[in-house]
């Protein structure tokens, strides 16, 4: 056993030595495009939730209608499968989320009275507007599907390019180890050739390619997070002074915590695949002779 | 400890390198093995760490059916075989030290262990000076020890050197041929494959001699 760790440590000292930057600064600049893309993209999300990527349905409720009529009508809501999320918005509600737009206040003042209705906000996938209209106490229904539904769409679009590229550039990564291995095992070829003749297993080897892979993904994994980190330092500089004249607190936020190692891993896993592949390959061909 | 029986060896094209070849090597002996250059000698030679598989018949190493034993298997064998070759095959990118320890890499011994073995080793071949220096820095006599050195640190009970004086003046020749006697002396069998018929006189030790590929 203390031999097993004495060997892998001895493997990963040698891996470590011959870790390319250049290598790792071409995993970590092609990883860096779909791991910013992510952060951008999760940053965006809290803020279109708030603008509703699920298409929306508001149902206006009759100003006379008492609440525990309103309270009935919920209930109907929220059997109906159709149905997702239902939210009863109080109209003393509505008034104060009214209140806190910029510049509203004043106008909402000057009128006395609340003159918002209680509302229902729910989502919906289906087309069932027209339907809720007709339901007793309810006297208008706002439906933002179209633009809700163009919206999660783009979303969709860019979410779906971004795993596009993660995955081409993911093989990237695969094909840049495979290569860099490939070059390794030839330039130390008399070293494996005599180690196979002193009775060296494939497996011990290989174990200083496998983690040279292995760190080199993880290098690149890390630079690639520190490229976003830094780009999005940067653009964040301006979007504060662009958001503060909305009176908006928006910053584009790093990844979360799990997704960052998610790169690190992702990347080791696939240089160590490359590593394999590599191995596997050209470490058979090298017999002596 | 190695058995050959009517063992032969095609190479792809037909060309036939060995044919019929049978013979013992009983544990503790020294043989040589003779012949012209072609005749076979190195193609015999690495029929035993398997480093070549025989077209027909049968290579027992130990007891072991060595043209039979999976690729998996075969580091272990080799770890069983010192070997030495004409081209001594050391790696001139690290020092004489590091060249004998490279079999213990793979062994279980702690290290300090290991390093008292590659000093051993290489005490036995004289060279114990020499350790820091690169072996491109050694006489091709001293590169051929160093080799040696690297063959029984592991302590194998087997010896196979194919030409291991073939570069060598006569001096350094013979210094090389005692070491081999020395570590028979100790128990470890060897099988030496030379031309040079006028050593192996001297030694008086059992020859088997190839030609076109057979015994004679």
């Amino acid at each position: 056993m203390r031999a097993w760790l004495r060997q892998h440590r001895q493997a990963l000292l040698l891996a470590l030595k011959k870790i390319s930057l250049l290598n790792a600064a071409v995993i970590g600049i092609a990883l860096a495009l779909p791991a910013g893309g992510y952060a951008l993209l999760e940053s965006l999300r809290p803020a279109g939730a708030r603008l509703a990527l699920e298409p929306r349905i508001s149902l206006f409720l009759e100003p006379q209608l008492r609440r525990t009529d309103a309270e009935a009508l919920g209930k109907r809501l929220r059997a109906d499968r159709r149905i997702g999320a239902v939210r009863f918005v109080p109209r003393e509600e509505a008034l104060k989320e009214m209140s806190s737009v910029q510049g509203l206040a004043e106008v909402i003042g000057a009128l006395g009275r609340n003159p918002l209705p209680d509302a229902f906000v729910v989502t919906s996938k289906e087309n069932i507007a027209d339907e809720l209209a007709k339901l007793p106490g309810v006297s208008h229904v706002q439906a933002d599907a179209v633009w809700a539904r163009r919206l999660a769409a783009a979303a969709a679009v860019f979410e779906l390019g971004l795993a596009l590229l993660a995955a081409l550039l993911g093989a990237g990564l695969v094909a840049v180890t495979f290569n860099t291995i490939r070059l390794q095992i030839l330039t130390q070829r008399d070293e494996i050739e005599v180690s196979k003749l002193i009775g060296a297993t494939d497996a011990f080897i290989g174990r200083p390619f496998y983690y040279l892979g292995l760190l080199q993904g993880v290098a690149g994994g890390a630079l690639a997070l520190g490229v976003v980190a830094l780009a999005l330092a940067l653009l964040n500089r301006e979007v504060g002074v662009l958001a503060e004249s909305y009176g908006s607190a928006f910053r584009f936020a790093f990844l979360p915590a799990a997704e960052a190692l998610a790169v690190l891993l992702g990347a080791g896993l696939l240089g160590w695949l490359g590593a394999q592949l590599s191995v596997n390959r050209h470490l058979r061909a090298i017999e002596p002779r | 400890m190695v058995s050959f029986s009517a063992v032969a060896k095609r190479y792809p094209g037909g060309q036939e390198a060995l044919r019929d070849v049978s013979f013992a090597l009983e544990p503790g002996e020294l043989a040589f093995l003779t012949g012209r250059s072609g005749a076979g000698k190195s193609t015999l030679l690495k029929l035993i760490p398997a480093i070549e598989r025989p077209s027909a018949g049968s290579v027992l190493v130990n007891g072991q059916n060595v043209g039979a034993l999976k690729r998996a298997a075969i580091p272990y064998l080799r770890r069983n075989i010192g070997l030495v070759f004409q081209d001594q095959k050391l790696l001139y990118d690290r020092s004489v030290y590091d060249n004998v320890m490279l079999p213990l890499a793979f062994s279980a011994h702690p290290p300090k262990e290991a390093a008292r073995r590659a000093r051993a080793a290489l005490d036995k071949v004289n060279l114990l000076g020499r350790e820091k220096a690169n072996p491109i820095q050694l006489s091709g006599g001293e590169q051929q020890r160093v080799a040696i050195a690297r063959a029984v640190v592991n302590r194998p009970t087997l010896l196979v050197a194919d030409e291991p004086t073939a570069n060598l003046d006569a001096e350094s020749a013979a210094r090389i041929l005692d070491i081999f006697v020395e570590f028979n002396r100790v128990g470890v069998t060897v099988l030496i494959a030379t031309h040079d018929l006028q050593l192996v006189a001297r030694y008086g030790k059992r020859a088997l001699r190839l030609e076109g590929g057979r015994i004679a």
